[in-house]
């Protein structure tokens, strides 16, 4: 099983994912914003959290334009895994792998903290895990992580199940507590708190352990 | 040649910063103030040639994030 985890300027948990990945068995691969190209026989590619860019324009904005990123688009357009987390969720939104944008926190504050979450569907690699209203507890670290798409987006996602997690107690504005999604074909997760953060017994959590675990299976079905 | 382009949030989409700044202005004493909606101007410096759709394939591909903003321009 192979992983990739894309590093741009800026990234700051770009270790924190490999390791995640790690743990449960990927070689992983770190791949320069510059890169053109995935190495060969990536199963999953991870995009991390941080601050790709200094988020100048918009968060992931610069990043989404990325020799790598297009890279990224490809793969997930041939049916690959991927896996974007808070500054990674604000990229694929913006490569318009995922719908919706990330807007600045309603109450402008930038929030680092443990954040209940609910896992809406058990209906995907990421999130199948654990049963479908599960409640856990995972940090969140942005201060654009206020989820918006449209009315009809929102109910298309609601719809087809592909609403991945939610907030139990919203904490930064966003629509329908959004806290994370699934790409049409499931196999593309976006979500702004930080599962990798919440992986290991040091991390003083591991509700967000399963998210990782459960991709053990992906090599199979790729 | 330049262009000048104007980002703001589209309508019916919450701005907090522009929301922040108008009761910041209310604190002030500026009780006449309905609404404040906060964007961004983009000033390009263009070589001869480019043309306004080149400008708004721009604004399409990077400069506006056209699910939550919309983005106009003039060609000075």
């Amino acid at each position: 099983m192979k992983a990739a985890v894309v590093v741009f300027p800026g990234s700051n948990c770009d270790r924190d994912l490999a390791v995640a990945f790690e743990q449960t068995g990927f070689d992983v691969s770190m791949v320069w914003h510059k890169d053109s190209a995935l190495p060969e026989g990536i199963d999953i590619v991870g995009v991390p959290g941080g601050f790709s860019y200094g988020d100048y324009l918009r968060c992931g904005a610069i990043a989404a334009q990325s020799p790598i990123c297009q890279s990224v688009v490809e793969h997930t357009k041939r049916g690959g895994y991927a896996i974007g987390i808070c500054n990674g969720f604000q990229i694929l939104t913006e490569t318009g792998i995922l719908p919706g944008a990330l807007l600045r926190n309603a109450g402008l504050k930038y929030i680092c903290r443990t954040v209940g979450l609910k896992v809406t569907t058990a209906d995907s690699v990421f999130t199948q895990g654990y049963n479908a209203g599960d409640l856990i507890g995972v940090p969140i670290a942005h201060h654009d992580g206020n989820y918006y798409a449209d009315a009809e987006t929102v109910k298309a996602l609601q719809d087809q199940d592909r609403v991945a997690f939610s907030y139990t107690d919203n904490p930064n504005g966003s629509v329908a507590d959004i806290a994370g999604i699934l790409s049409e074909n499931r196999r593309v997760l976006g979500m702004m708190p930080h599962p990798e953060r919440a992986a290991d017994d040091g991390h003083g959590g591991t509700d967000g352990a399963a998210v990782f675990r459960a991709l053990q299976g992906i090599a199979a079905t790729a | 040649m330049k262009a000048r382009v104007h980002v703001m949030l589209k309508n019916g989409v919450l701005d907090p910063q522009g929301e922040a700044t108008r009761h910041a202005l209310g604190n002030l004493g500026f009780d006449k103030v309905e609404g404040v909606r906060q964007g961004k101007v983009i000033d390009l410096q263009l070589a001869e040639g480019a043309t306004e759709a080149d400008v708004t394939e721009m604004c399409e591909k990077l400069l506006a994030n056209t699910v939550i903003e919309s983005y106009s321009f003039e060609i000075q």
